[in-house]
């Protein structure tokens, strides 16, 4: 059975067409309002980023200012990408796909409105209240109580919306993206409120904080964005190349195996440090068990597109999300390798795990979010891009950026575990073997940032309607080759 | 799977699964130890913190130390800790019991600080090292932490907690550089660091 079957042999796709244009004009409001604040906090991270990127590069840079210091803005940085900029998208696109998916207008949006003042309220706070010298420095849980409640409560909200929204779906298949976006939704406020509590609100004795500090930090990357990246994925695949899903099995296999492997993997960040030694061992197993999801997926996706690799040249939303697929396959990959401990010795507390992180985070997620709102944004305001050269700048820049970043800070990472692994290299040594490719990833930052403002330019022209109309979606190359009609609702 | 609650059952099962792992058993085994009285001597291990060491884990937290310096010394066959110095001893989950947050950390831009009072006892040191760090540590890339010090013209004598600076950051005649209160706070738990106690689960490894 392929996932095709979802489609109602009782209409016509003229019918689908319209049934579409109303859906996606009912999620219009929310939508814009997670990407559009979305798109801020990436412009307001991207500085943070390259601030303290510079401040490695030149220590007195700015350091007059307690609020601007390393160890804040560092923070800052992490956490207006993460819950600005990465989770307001990712929630706009689940609204949307939740809608189609559905295939029932989006009810209830004030529910979502509301969630988006109260998320943004959070993020604006959260990031006053670190600068200010409010955070209690738990990696990935930087807010301060008062801005974590108001970005839980956000989160309530959607997830009750969700509920309902689901209740109402037309009947029939539930399609592989749905699974992923529920599962995310039922994890993450379960994921915040637990680590929020045990490590913020009423924190436990300092011993057990690391382990909870990590199963929370790794699972926010695997139980709430890789949810999010691969139901885009997911979705944006086959409907734009017209064809269904591979291997519907497959999609069985890779969600589950997911869920049940990716919670435990948490400890692989504390290999060698103060726990018992099958609590780290479990995580190990559990990360070298990553392997079949990742690959389950990284077979799905690849054979859906196999032979249509033609269409990465005109269309925008499938060379981004090709290429954040391609890099969900091999973060994974180079995931599980830092698991293992004769590696992890070498990679533990270098800048290779920064790369990591930007390999997931960026090369992965983020790319797969450009994408999506490159095929969402045009549809809910009802206005096409205003220019495939701004399109294809935003791609290189960042793609050219985030790939000199990774090397860099692999290359760096690499030389300085190795170093450090080495007693008789005295430790101010250690760091001069990263102070090449800290600078050169100030470089990257640059051209990253670059490609953000011209995504943000672009984002601002489409909502304003500037321009000529256009008749049709705005693709690289000619406008001679169509869209093939969809598949998926 | 055309069934909600299967997906949601399942998920839940399988993240309730490393909750339970993860979460509620470190909570029960890992969050609930008490010190260890030596019995002859009658000592504390890990020895309390003074309220001035807890002031200055709050500005070690706002400071944001954590992003380059961690506080674990890792086992034998994990790394050069024991050899560099770090520590006599690697740490066991009871060194973190008085600590909050544990700052175990992730990254060695700086060296680790399980044991920095050990190894540097002396609070000028820190003082000017946090001033000047490039100038105490050349090669350092650490920012400095001049904000929470204060100039001021000297009235009379000069103060007793002044620091002493090297060039270029020496202030000018007449004038003294002082630490605030954060700066004291946070000298008195970086000298807390001290993990040299005995722990009868953490042996010294054979030298």
């Amino acid at each position: 059975m392929s996932a095709t079957t979802v489609h109602s042999s009782t209409t016509t796709p003229a019918m689908d067409k319209a049934e579409r244009a109303r859906i996606d004009e009912s999620t219009r409001v929310p939508v814009l309002l997670f990407f559009g604040s979305a798109v801020f906090w990436l412009l307001a991270g991207s500085l943070f980023a390259l601030l303290a990127s510079f401040k490695l590069n030149a220590p007195h840079l700015l350091d007059q200012w307690g609020w601007l210091t390393f160890g804040r803005v560092r923070p800052a940085h992490l956490n207006a990408v993460a819950y600005g900029w990465a989770s307001s998208a990712g929630i706009g696109v689940a609204l949307w796909l939740m809608a189609r998916l559905c295939r029932s207008p989006l009810r209830h949006s004030k529910l979502l409105i509301c969630a988006a003042i109260f998320w943004n309220i959070g993020v604006l706070v959260g990031i006053g209240g670190i600068l200010s010298g409010d955070s209690r420095s738990i990696e990935w849980l930087e807010f301060p109580n008062y801005a974590s409640l108001m970005l839980f409560v956000a989160f309530g909200l959607i997830a009750v919306w969700a509920v309902i929204m689901f209740r109402f779906r037309q009947p029939g298949h539930v399609y592989v993206s749905q699974w992923y976006l529920l599962a995310a939704f039922l994890w993450f406020p379960w994921l915040y409120s637990t680590a929020n509590i045990l490590l913020n609100f009423e924190p436990i004795q300092g011993g057990a904080q690391g382990a909870v500090n990590w199963w929370y930090g790794h699972n926010a990357l695997g139980l709430w964005f890789t949810p999010i990246g691969l139901a885009a994925a997911y979705y944006f695949i086959p409907k734009v190349l017209g064809r269904p899903i591979h291997s519907y099995y497959l999609s069985i296999l890779g969600f589950w195996s997911l869920a049940l492997f990716y919670s435990w993997n948490g400890m692989h960040h504390l290999i060698g440090g103060p726990f018992p030694a099958w609590m780290i061992s479990a995580s190990v197993v559990a990360s070298m068990m990553m392997f079949i999801p990742v690959i389950t997926t990284a077979i799905n996706h690849h054979m859906t597109v196999r032979g249509n690799f033609g269409a990465l040249k005109w269309s925008p939303t499938l060379r981004f999300i090709v290429f954040g697929a391609m890099c969900y396959t091999l973060a994974s990959l180079q995931g599980i390798l830092m698991a293992i401990p004769s590696l992890n010795k070498i990679t533990h507390f270098t800048h290779y795990t920064v790369g990591h992180a930007h390999l997931g985070l960026y090369a992965f997620f983020t790319m797969i979010m450009f994408g999506s709102m490159y095929y969402i944004t045009p549809r809910v305001v009802g206005w096409e891009w205003p220019s495939a050269r701004l399109i294809r700048w935003h791609f290189w820049l960042v793609a050219i950026g985030i790939g000199v970043m990774v090397v860099a800070l692999t290359l760096g990472g690499l030389l300085q575990g190795i170093a450090l692994l080495d007693p008789g290299i005295t430790f101010m040594a250690t760091l001069d073997y990263t102070k090449p490719w800290l600078l050169l990833r100030s470089g990257s930052g640059i051209l990253l940032t670059v490609g953000h403002i011209i995504f943000a330019i672009s984002f601002t022209l489409l909502l304003l309607k500037v321009g000529k109309r256009r008749a049709g979606p705005t693709l690289f190359g000619t406008d001679e080759v169509r869209q093939p009609e969809s598949i998926i609702p | 799977m055309s069934k909600m609650p299967v997906i949601i059952f399942g998920a839940f099962l399988t993240f309730l699964f490393s909750w339970m792992g993860l979460v509620a058993y470190p909570y029960f085994q890992l969050g609930r130890f008490t010190p260890f009285v030596a019995e002859d001597t009658g000592d504390i291990s890990p020895p309390p913190l003074s309220g001035m060491a807890v002031m200055g884990q709050r500005v070690y937290a706002s400071s944001g130390c954590i992003y380059c310096h961690s506080q674990q010394v890792r086992q034998v066959g994990y790394g050069s800790d024991l050899e560099r110095g770090w520590g006599a001893r690697p740490t066991v989950a009871r060194d973190y019991m008085r600590q909050n947050p544990a700052f175990l950390g992730t990254m060695r831009t700086g060296p680790d600080l399980s044991n920095i009072g050990a190894r540097q006892p002396s609070i000028d040191w820190h003082h000017q090292h946090l001033y000047q760090p490039a100038v105490v540590s050349p090669g350092s890339i650490m920012p400095s932490f001049r904000y929470l010090y204060r100039l001021q013209k000297i009235e009379g004598q000069r103060s007793a907690n002044a620091i002493d600076l090297l060039p270029p950051d020496a202030p000018p005649d007449g004038y003294e550089v002082v630490p605030t209160y954060e700066a004291e706070a946070l000298v008195a738990y970086l000298i807390s660091l001290n993990r040299n106690y005995p722990l009868p689960e953490a042996p010294e490894p054979p030298q």
